[in-house]
């Protein structure tokens, strides 16, 4: 009876033997029937095992696996959680740091009504009720953009329409506190907070943008990346060219302050200008870093190198004349004096009265290959090695002839960028040492590592004197601010319209230096397209763009701790020439 | 508490019962409830029910009846529930028959009969009745051979399948048919008709896919997701996914807004968003637990009646809770099939506790019954070799 009950599969032979010894019997039989039962329900367990042992675990892989909503959410919420560094000028304060705002996207997976979810949307975002929202929220993605960068109202009434699949993420936005004054410079930033402009992206090529695609940059303790800038200075280079542009009723207005000494760019600013918090105002067309991003035919500022040029080659000394009494002739082209004079010049009167005739013929004794040999030397034949990603190369003469020496010497024929003519201008006046401009703070020990002698010191301090003595006699003087010694020279050139030099269009620089006996800062002002400030005056460079420039250094002179003097016995080496 | 000195109906019943199946159900009762709070007012709102309680409250009220009925069968013993069982079989199929004449048409099927105000649904409650009825015959044909309880059971499944055929419901009739073949697997029958049985099976299967569109829909979209539209199955499993182990927490689910059935084919899933894959894996092993002791008792069992009609009914449960759960998680074709006692469906909770309460009152300890069984000896297996 025992036997019969087991599990036969486990003892096979039993049955067997049991059948061997009993006659077959009703009575055997039904136990036969009942243990095939047996057997065959402990197939139907393992069956059934098998099967709920699946399930469990297809459940566990399910708990294993990520969803694949989660995984885009996932990564649209760590591109947008990317941290950018503050931005601060030289004295700490901040030109653009990072605010949180909300984003809305929706899972269109999860949204129940698209009709519905679109017209709630729309309640608060008209612009979201279009058939294009309704689409891409009744498609099957997992993941979409509805707004970038809401207002927290905006976000509490879509919070309250109670929709299901649609939420917020937190992402930063930049915020630049001191607006268009620093526009040019700190650049900006896309939706995605990538750098697009600027110093924003210089500092995404550099490194914050492997950062973010390493996903790194999320912790919001990023060191803030310092510049040269002076936000002081900065608003009244600012301020200044914003009254001279309304004053002139010109086109545009620019102008760079720079220590000559390390190359630090201090201040920039170029108008019209527009409002990093608002990018879009970038687009228009005459939106431009004029510093950086244009090049001019400076005109009679080049004078500065031409003379520079003369002097250092030895070629010419500056107890030198030179007759500026005709007009000069080359190649079918005559060469004549704004202001002529009409006599001889020696070369301090050549510089103040800014003859193109004399510097003209300067140039021509230096010659062709000397002349080409000193622009490359002075930075003027190549793109200006700064930070900034919005840089122009110069525009140089196709053919290197007389005629374009002569007119290259005082600065026609050839375009170069104001940060370029700062640059080269600053190794004029700092004694010869050509250093390249930077944004970033920079001691005169880093700089002088970078420089490159480009002048002897003794050409440096003769055209320091010639600069000095333009703005006392000659058409820098509305720039002379008393006290603090400023040297300058302007530049009226006339602009090209249609392929001719137009006689009304015009194109003005100053270009001013401070302290002349030890310079320390360079100042240059462009005024594009200045005209008469009343009807009968003149728009000559020396009545728009060196007041301008005087005006500027009149307010930031005390700023940046230059110490103005009175006692002066002016210009200790006038006597000797 | 009951004392063991007395011999009372309820003293008697407490000490024989199995109390850990009976806790089972008791559990998947009442977690049907609950879960029915986490699916069903969607779907309320959804069908536009101005009460968003309204399956909770029908859930909760059915699972009074049903605790009544379950506990009410597990009093009888198995000669009554044989008999019970054959009175309640021509029941079912008269009102099955009265099904496909007076029945309200929903959804293209007419598969309920108003019966004093109430919507039964025949076809669930003689699925039980029938698996016992087929147990009784292949009992009395392993007891005498010479009886044809083989062919009156399967005269009584033609029976069963025409009626839901003629509904139509195929998937009650595919677990009916499933289970009788299992029964007659267990009988004893030779492995050649058992071969037979599943050619016929498959030969039935292969006919429904190349005759019938929606069975090749169905099974086409399963090997190849591509082919068609899978919304609702996606959706499941989007569901199990974004519950993870420990669930969104509940009424935090938002898939069950868009599944269609969420609150009875598709309860698991809304379960596992809401709640966890944890809780669903002690889902599965509750219903697991049920199967392996409803077959532990079947193979302890003396009388083959008792015994055959024990598994008949454990796996018409287990079938049905391996196929619900399995299109769940696409792991076969999709197959409209409740999850029981967990489905929302009053008809299908009252008829389950019908058929658990037989299978407690079968599976109840009895005094005339010899036990013995000797343990598994392992000894045998090396003097075999």
């Amino acid at each position: 009876m025992a036997s019969s009950f087991r599990l036969s599969f486990t003892k096979p032979g039993t049955r067997k033997d049991a059948a061997e010894a009993l006659p077959r019997s009703a009575a055997l039989r039904r136990r036969d029937a009942g243990d095939t039962t047996r057997n065959r329900l402990v197939i139907a367990m393992v069956a059934f095992v098998a099967v709920y042992g699946t399930i469990a675990g297809r459940l566990v892989q399910f708990g294993l696996s990520t969803p694949a909503d989660a995984v885009a959410l996932g990564s649209a919420q760590s591109a947008i959680a990317a941290s950018r560094p503050d931005i601060v000028d030289r004295n700490g304060q901040i030109l653009a740091t990072d605010i949180k705002t909300a984003s809305l996207y929706a899972e269109p997976r999860r949204i129940v009504d698209p009709d519905e979810a679109t017209e709630l949307l729309a309640t608060v975002f008209p612009d979201l009720g279009t058939d294009a929202v309704r689409q891409k929220l009744a498609s099957k993605a997992g993941f979409v953009w509805l707004k970038r960068e809401i207002t927290a109202g905006q976000q509490e009434a879509v919070h309250k329409l109670g929709l299901p699949g649609v939420g917020f993420l937190t992402e930063s936005r930049r915020f630049y506190p001191s607006g268009r004054s620093v526009g040019y410079v700190v650049g900006h930033t896309n939706v995605d907070n990538q750098g697009i402009a600027g110093i924003e992206k210089y500092v995404d090529d550099q490194w914050l943008g492997d950062l973010h695609q390493l996903g790194f940059a999320m912790t919001p303790n990023l060191e803030p990346v310092k510049l040269s800038l002076d936000l002081s200075v900065q608003h009244v280079l600012h301020d200044e060219l914003s009254s001279a542009m309304e004053k002139y009723t010109a086109l545009a207005a620019a102008g760079i302050v720079m220590n000559v000494k390390t190359g630090e760019i201090v201040g920039l600013s170029s108008l019209p200008d527009y409002d990093p918090n608002n990018p879009v105002e970038a687009l228009q067309p005459d939106r431009m870093n004029r510093i950086t991003a244009s090049v001019f035919e400076m005109g009679s500022t080049f004078k500065l190198f031409a003379t520079a040029m003369a002097l250092d080659s030895g070629k010419v000394k500056m107890t030198d004349s030179f007759d500026a009494s005709v007009p000069l002739r080359v190649g079918g082209f005559t060469i004549n004096d704004f202001h002529g004079k009409h006599r001889v010049l020696t070369v301090p009167e050549i510089f103040i009265y800014s003859s193109n005739i004399g510097t003209g013929r300067e140039a021509l004794k230096v010659g062709q290959q000397g002349q080409q040999e000193f622009l490359k030397r002075m930075g003027l034949m190549d793109k200006p090695p700064t930070e900034l990603p919005e840089v122009a190369g110069p525009i140089l003469p196709k053919r290197w002839s007389d005629l374009v020496t002569i007119t290259v010497s005082f600065g026609h024929g050839i375009s170069v960028s104001p940060l370029a003519t700062a640059m080269a201008a600053s190794a004029v006046m700092n004694g010869g040492h050509l250093i390249p401009p930077t944004f970033f703070p920079r001691s005169e020990d880093e700089a002088r590592l970078k420089a490159k002698r480009v002048l002897s010191p003794q050409t440096s301090e003769e055209m320091r004197y010639l600069m000095r003595l333009n703005a006392l006699k000659g058409s820098g003087s509305r720039a002379n601010i008393p006290g603090y010694r400023v040297g300058g020279k302007t530049g009226t050139a006339e602009k090209v319209v249609n392929g001719r030099y137009s006689s009304n269009k015009r194109f003005n620089a100053f270009l001013a230096s401070f302290p002349i006996d030890d310079p320390q800062y360079l100042v240059l002002i462009v005024i594009d397209e200045p005209n008469p400030e009343k009807p009968g005056m003149a728009a000559t460079s020396g009545l728009n763009a060196a007041p301008t420039a005087g005006n500027v250094i009149s307010r930031i002179a005390p700023m940046l701790g230059v110490m103005p003097r009175f006692d002066e016995v002016d210009l200790p080496l006038l006597a000797s020439y | 508490m009951v004392s063991r000195a007395e011999r009372g109906l309820i003293a008697d019943w407490w000490f024989t019962v199995d109390k850990l199946l009976l806790a089972a159900f008791l559990t998947l009762i009442f977690g049907g409830i609950i879960l029915s709070l986490a699916a069903s007012p969607a779907v309320a709102e959804r069908i536009g029910i101005a009460d968003s309680y309204y399956f909770v409250k029908r859930q909760a009220f059915f699972a009074g009846p049903a605790v009544f009925v379950l506990l009410a069968m597990s009093f009888m013993d198995p000669r009554q529930i044989r008999r019970f069982a054959l009175v309640f079989f021509g029941v079912c199929v008269l009102l099955l028959i009265a099904t496909l004449f007076v029945g309200p048409e929903v959804k293209g099927a007419r598969r309920w009969l108003n019966l004093g105000g109430m919507s039964v649904q025949p076809s669930e409650f003689v699925k039980p009745v029938f698996v016992v009825l087929c147990g009784f015959l292949l009992a009395e044909t392993q007891k005498r051979p010479d009886m044809p309880g083989r062919i009156f059971s399967a005269l009584l499944l033609g029976i069963v399948m025409s009626l839901l055929i003629a509904q139509p419901d195929f998937g009650q009739t595919m677990l009916v048919s499933l289970t009788w073949a299992a029964l007659l697997f267990l009988s004893g029958m030779s492995w050649l008709l058992i071969i037979g049985l599943g050619g016929v099976g498959a030969v039935g299967i292969l006919f429904a896919y190349t005759e019938i569109p929606h069975v090749k829909g169905r099974i086409d979209r399963f090997l190849n997701p591509d082919s068609g539209d899978t919304f609702q199955v996606d959706t499941a499993i989007e569901s199990f996914v974004r519950g993870g182990w420990w669930g969104q927490g509940p009424g935090e689910g938002t898939v069950k807004r868009i599944l269609p059935d969420s609150h009875t084919d598709f309860i698991f899933a809304v379960a596992a968003e809401e709640f966890g894959l944890v809780l669903c894996i002690g889902l599965v092993a509750v219903f697991a637990f049920t199967v392996l002791r409803g077959f532990g008792h079947a193979t302890r069992e003396n009388d083959g009646f008792v015994r055959l009609a024990t598994a008949g009914l454990v796996i018409l449960f287990g079938l049905q809770s391996c196929i619900n759960m399995a299109v769940n998680l696409h792991l076969m074709p999709a197959k409209g099939m409740t999850l029981p006692f967990i489905s929302y469906g009053g008809s299908s909770l009252v008829a389950m506790a019908m058929s658990m309460g037989m299978l407690l009152a079968l599976t109840r300890r009895r005094p005339e019954q010899t036990r013995f069984v000797q343990p598994i000896e392992f000894e045998a297996f090396p003097a075999r070799a």
